[in-house]
């Protein structure tokens, strides 16, 4: 058996992203997320990395940019507000096609809102978040193992496709325990990078911009990018399908929710309801082939999150009106117990008469 | 024959796009000799603005990337932590080094970020078409204060590079103007300087240029550079403002 370790999300993080040779961390406190800057102000520099501080969000990610550009593995993370002034940064990276990871450990909002765990950013997060046309692939972890290992694929996908990549958890994917595997990074083949600025020595002089006055270039960039994001959306969804064979019912709930849902389902299947779960693990691009395919036999879907309902949409738009979709939720940084989610299944079972 | 006069290395061959009298192209001028002059060719990285110099990346033949409108300090800070040996410059106007960027102009400085701003102050937002500016002067109309800027509205002219002198991070910080010749010659002086405080490691530099805008100030090119002399030199003193090598020499 491998050796398991006990670790708390935040250093789950940190830990990952050591582990996938990120060199650069910039960033401003904000809770609840405050432990992966402290552990990476801890860690980093015994791999020879930099830890910085910035003054404010904007100017982390601006650091954040320069480091990728200069071909270095880079990250930041954040909590809510903190996510909102970094957003002019990442179209910028998007733009510019600069890898990076991004960590929103979301809190409740709008605006200085609370500290508790919340799934507010879910449209911030895939329809762009900043201005312009782009995309960030987005995953929302629900175990520490799986949010190691999401960390340091992140590294990959973002060099992979030469994007930003953003990982959301909240307070309590944070602050969580579990004991596990410190698994190596993949080997993997990535691009070389041959867009990096280090000094015009041996090789003409190369510019990095995002700048493109005429619009015949700025639309085949817009094209460029999209062929891209379509790559991305034939390889990167995952998600998590639990009990769902022979369900009548399908909860869709991502991140801490699910976990939440997931009691629910065990505890519901155990009164002979037929239930079951799906996890979207990316939330960009978004698994809607899977929710198809459970559509072709389930009619019923309830989507669960906290927050006032956003991928809700997702999940409708995968539907295509081919079976129902109701929706619960607890916004403002309420966490729900499984008891909870259980007493809406079984009165949305009796409702619809399941 | 011998050549007396000739593009310097590091200045691609196209036109500049700058207005007639603007002093931008100058100043391109100025650094591009200097890296081939100081051989840093190969290993400099530039950081231009959101401003009339976003397209300087098109002109000098170096490695540059441009910043968001105000980042720039916070960008070359990226490249400078992750290339410790190369030479990292910002390029920046009055308002993205001033108004929307002071934080990380500040913060950059504060730090003693090993990396070199050239300050382009001509006291108005060119770009976006000659708005009012930190470094507006009072009285100055601008379109964005047609009665003149008044201290009791838009408050006074901010003089940024005394700030950062005030700063234990910032090790050279200078200003000059390109009212005349031997102006200009100083300035290029006080960039090379900037440039060696970078190399020898000790803390951020910084060049504030005083530059004339005609197009925006609505002034010929020739009425342009004296009023160089005759008021922006009043509000903004040129001279250098600190030498911390200076300091040391003496000590
Ligand atoms: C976030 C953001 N806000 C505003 C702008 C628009 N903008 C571009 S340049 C500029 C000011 C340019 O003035 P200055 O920095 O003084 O440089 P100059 O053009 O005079 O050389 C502004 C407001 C922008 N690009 N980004």
């Amino acid at each position: 058996m491998e050796n398991k370790v006990l670790m708390k999300g935040t250093d789950a993080i940190g830990e990952a992203a050591i582990q996938a040779g990120c060199k650069c961390y910039f960033g401003y406190p904000i809770t609840p997320q405050n432990e992966i800057p402290e552990y990476m102000a801890r860690r980093i520099e015994e791999v020879g990395g930099v830890f910085l501080q910035g003054e404010s969000e904007i100017a982390s990610i601006n650091m954040v940019l320069g480091a990728a550009a200069s071909g270095v593995r880079a990250m930041t993370s954040s909590s809510s507000p903190g996510i909102s002034l970094k957003q002019e940064g990442m179209s910028f990276l998007a733009a510019m096609e600069l890898p990076a990871v991004i960590v929103n450990i979301m809190r409740g909002g709008p605006g200085l809102g609370n500290i508790a765990p919340a799934q507010g950013d879910y449209y911030q997060a895939t329809r762009g978040g900043g201005h312009g046309d782009y995309r960030t692939p987005v995953f929302a972890p629900a175990a520490i193992q799986e949010l190691y290992d999401i960390t340091m694929d992140a590294f990959d996908i973002a060099d992979m496709y030469r994007t930003p990549v953003m990982i959301m958890g909240d307070g309590m994917m944070g602050q969580m325990m579990e004991p596990i595997v410190l698994n190596k990074r993949k080997e993997i083949n990535l691009p070389v990078k041959d867009y990096i600025l280090t000094g015009a020595d041996g090789r003409p002089s190369r510019i990095m911009r995002s700048l493109i006055l005429d619009v015949m270039e700025m639309e085949e960039h817009n094209w460029k990018l999209k062929r891209k994001y379509d790559l991305m959306r034939s390889r990167l969804p995952s998600c998590e399908e639990f009990m769902t064979d022979g369900a009548k019912l399908v909860i869709v709930a991502y991140g801490t929710a699910a976990r939440i849902a997931k009691g629910a389902v065990k505890r519901a299947r155990r009164d002979g309801v037929a239930v079951g779960l799906l996890r979207p693990i990316s939330l960009w691009p978004f698994p809607d082939k899977a929710i198809q395919n459970l559509a072709k036999e389930v009619k019923n879907f309830l989507v669960f999150e906290m927050s006032t309902g956003q991928m809700v949409d997702d999940v409708i738009m995968a539907l295509k009106g081919k079976a129902e979709c109701e929706f619960y939720g607890r916004p403002g940084g309420v966490v729900p117990t499984p008891a909870e989610i259980e007493r809406i299944i079984g009165r949305y079972w009796v409702q619809r008469g399941l | 024959m011998n050549k007396v006069f000739s593009k310097p290395k590091y200045l691609k061959d196209v036109p500049f796009h700058y207005c007639p009298g603007c002093g931008h192209s100058i100043i391109h001028r100025l650094i591009a000799e200097l890296i081939d002059e100081m051989n840093m060719g190969l290993r400099i990285i530039g950081v231009p603005p959101a401003g009339c110099a976003v397209l300087a990346y098109n002109y000098f033949d170096i490695d540059m990337c441009e910043a968001p409108h105000g980042r720039g300090c916070a960008v070359a800070t990226g490249f400078k932590r992750s290339q410790p040996d190369k030479i990292v410059f910002t390029y920046q106007g009055d308002g993205d080094m001033a108004a929307i960027g002071t934080a990380e102009t500040l913060h950059a400085a504060n730090r003693g970020e090993r990396i070199t701003s050239i300050f382009v102050n001509n006291a108005v937002y060119g770009m976006t078409g000659g708005q009012m500016a930190p470094t507006t002067l009072l009285g100055q109309k601008t379109s964005t204060s047609p009665y003149g800027r008044r201290a009791d509205v838009e408050g006074y002219p901010l003089l940024i590079t005394e700030l950062i002198a005030s700063l234990k991070g910032a090790a050279y910080v200078a200003r000059n103007s390109l009212a005349t010749p031997a102006k200009i010659l100083a300035a290029k002086r006080s960039i090379k300087k900037a440039f060696e405080v970078q190399m020898q490691g000790i803390g951020y530099s910084l060049v504030e240029i005083l530059s004339p805008c005609p197009t925006n100030w609505k002034l010929s090119a020739i009425d342009s550079f004296k009023l160089l002399e005759t008021r922006m030199e009043k509000e903004f003193p040129i001279g250098v403002l600190k030498d911390v090598t200076k300091a040391k020499e003496e000590a």
